[in-house]
C-alpha cells in the first residue's frame, strides 16, 4: 500500500504512457494504409478482389482482439518467425482496425454523389484516378467522425497487447498490483492517462472535421 | 451492396477493359492462391499439419474443454448482454432527464466507462474485488463498459424518434415516465436494433478478455489445450478455435440482419395501412 509514485514508479508510469503512445500511432498509421487498400478492393471492379476484400474483414472483424494477439505471440515462433513483441502487436492491433478503417471508408465511398465518378470518367480517368483523386478525398471529409471513433478506440485497445508481453500502461498496472499498491489509486491514475488520450485524439478529429466541412 | 458502390465507380467494361481486368483478376487470384499457398507449405514444412499434433482433437476430455469453454463464454455473453442493456437503458434515460444534477452524473459515468480501456477496468475488478471469482470481473467490466456504449446507442436512438410522438403522448396526458417507457423506448429500440446488436457482437468477442484474469473461456481452454498437449499445437488450437469465434459472431450479426429487414418490413406495412 502507499502511494503510487513512490522510488522510480513514476518513471515506470511515464515509459508505460509513451508505450502505449508508440504502439497506437505505429498502428494508427498501419491500419490507416491497411484499411485504404482493403477499401479500394472492396469497391474494385476486379471481382476477385472484391471477393478477397470481403473475405478478410469478415474474418478480421469478427475474430476477437484478445485471440489475434494471442496467434502473433504464439503462433509467429512456431513458424519460424521471430519478431519482437512490439513488433507483431503492431500487427495484430493494425490488422484488426485495418478492417474497421475499411468498412468505415466504403461506407464514405457510398455517400459521395454518384454525378461526382461519372464526371470523372467522363473526363476519361480510370478507376485508379476517379477513387484517388475523386471520390475517396470527398469521401474522407464525411468519414472523418465514424473515423475517430475508431481510433479512439485503438489505444484503448491497445491496452491488451499489456497481457502479451509488451510493456504499456496496462503492463504498468500489473507490475504496481504485484507490488500492493492500492488498486484504486493506480486505477485513477491509468485513468487519467487514457482520459488524455483519448480526448487528445477526439480533439484532433473534431479540429479536422471543422477543417474540412463544407457546405453541401 | 459491393456491386452498388462498384457501379459508382466504373462502367460496363467494354472489351479492352475486360481484358484487363481479367488480367488484374488472374494476377489478383495468382497473389491469393501464393499467399494461401506459402502458409500451408510453411505450416506443413514446421510439421503443423502432423497427425500426432491433432490428435488431442479426438479425446473426449478435450473436445469437452471446449466444449465447456463455449459454454462459459456463451454465459459471460449472455450475463454481459443482460447487464449492459439494462444499464445502457437506465443511463440513457438518466441522460435525457429533466434534472440537471441526474444528466451530469449520467454524462460523467457514460463518458468516463466509455474511454477507459475494458483490459485494465477487468483487471481491476478481478484483483480488487473479484480474486475468486473471475467470471464476475469480467461480466461487470463488460456491462459497464458496453452499458455506457449502449447508452449512447440507445440515447441517439431516442432522439431520432419524431417529436410528434412524445407530444402526442403528452397531449393525451401521459406522464414523462409514461411517454418515455410506452412511445419512445419501443420505438427507439426498433430503429436502434442493429447498432445494438452490433455492440452485442463486440461484447462477445471481448469475453475473450477473461483469457487475461483466467477466466476459462474459450480462448482460455485452448490455451490450456495447448500447452498441456504434446509438441504444444498452438496453430491446431488458433485453426479449431478461430472458426468458433467467427461462427458465433457470424451467427449473431445474422440474426442482426435479419431483424433489419424484419424491421423493415414492419415499419413499411405500417405505412401502408396508415395511407
Amino acid at each position: 500500500m502507499g502511494i503510487p509514485f513512490e522510488d522510480g514508479n513514476f518513471s515506470l508510469f511515464v515509459r508505460g504512457f509513451l508505450g502505449t503512445i508508440e504502439l497506437s500511432a505505429l498502428s494508427a498509421l498501419f491500419a490507416l494504409l491497411l484499411g485504404v487498400v482493403l477499401a479500394a478492393f472492396r469497391v474494385s471492379p476486379v471481382p476477385v478482389l472484391r471477393t478477397f476484400g470481403t473475405t478478410w474483414v469478415t474474418v478480421f472483424r469478427n475474430t476477437p482482439l484478445t485471440l489475434m494477439f494471442f496467434a502473433v505471440t504464439f503462433v509467429l515462433p512456431r513458424l519460424d518467425v521471430h519478431i519482437s513483441s512490439f513488433t507483431a502487436a503492431v500487427a495484430a492491433l493494425s490488422i484488426y482496425t485495418g478492417s474497421f478503417v475499411c468498412e468505415v471508408l466504403r461506407a464514405g465511398i457510398n455517400t459521395v454523389p454518384l454525378g461526382q465518378a461519372e464526371a470523372a470518367r467522363s473526363l476519361g480517368m480510370g478507376f485508379g484516378q476517379t477513387l484517388g483523386l475523386v471520390v475517396l478525398p470527398q469521401a474522407a471529409r464525411a468519414v472523418i467522425a465514424p473515423m475517430g471513433s475508431v481510433f479512439i478506440a485503438l489505444p484503448r485497445n491497445s491496452a491488451v497487447a499489456g497481457a502479451f508481453n509488451v510493456f504499456e500502461l496496462f503492463s504498468v498496472q500489473k507490475t504496481l498490483t504485484e507490488k500492493g499498491y492500492d488498486i484504486f489509486a493506480l486505477f485513477f491514475w491509468l485513468a487519467l492517462a487514457y482520459l488524455v488520450i483519448s480526448f487528445s485524439v477526439g480533439a484532433v478529429f473534431s479540429a479536422l472535421e471543422r477543417r474540412t466541412a463544407v457546405v453541401r | 451492396m459491393s456491386t452498388r458502390s462498384a457501379s459508382v465507380l466504373y462502367d460496363v467494361p467494354g472489351p479492352r477493359a475486360r481484358m484487363r481486368y481479367r488480367l488484374a483478376g488472374l494476377l489478383g487470384v495468382l497473389g491469393v492462391v501464393g499467399l494461401v499457398w506459402w502458409v500451408v507449405t510453411t505450416l506443413i514444412d514446421q510439421g503443423q499439419f502432423d497427425g500426432w499434433l491433432w490428435d488431442p482433437f479426438q479425446y473426449s476430455a478435450v473436445q469437452q474443454r471446449i466444449l465447456d469453454g463455449v459454454l462459459a463464454t456463451l454465459k459471460a455473453f449472455g450475463l454481459a448482454a443482460v447487464g449492459s442493456l439494462v444499464l445502457g437503458a437506465l443511463l440513457a434515460v438518466g441522460r435525457l432527464s429533466d434534472h440537471r444534477p441526474v444528466r451530469a452524473v449520467c454524462t460523467a459515468v457514460v463518458q468516463f466507462f466509455r474511454a477507459m480501456p475494458l483490459v485494465i477496468m477487468i483487471f481491476a475488478l478481478y484483483q480488487a474485488v473479484f480474486t475468486a471469482q473471475p467470471m464476475w470481473g469480467l461480466v461487470i467490466g463488460l456491462t459497464l463498459y458496453n452499458g455506457a456504449v449502449q447508452a449512447e446507442v440507445i440515447r441517439s436512438g431516442i432522439n431520432a424518434v419524431p417529436r410528434g410522438q412524445s407530444e402526442a403522448g403528452y397531449a393525451l396526458g401521459l406522464r414523462k415516465t409514461q411517454v418515455m417507457s410506452l412511445v419512445l423506448v419501443p420505438q427507439a429500440v426498433r430503429t436502434m436494433l442493429p447498432a445494438i446488436i452490433g455492440q452485442l457482437v463486440v461484447t462477445l468477442k471481448d469475453t475473450s478478455l477473461g483469457y487475461i484474469i483466467t477466466y476459462p473461456e474459450l480462448l482460455y481452454a485452448g490455451k490450456l489445450i495447448a500447452s498441456n498437449s504434446d509438441g504444444y499445437p498452438y496453430i491446431p488450437v488458433v485453426l479449431v478455435i478461430t472458426p468458433i469465434y467467427i461462427a458465433m459472431c457470424l451467427a449473431l450479426s445474422g440474426l442482426a440482419h435479419w431483424l433489419e429487414s424484419r424491421g423493415r418490413r414492419g415499419a413499411n406495412r405500417r405505412v401502408a395501412a396508415a395511407a
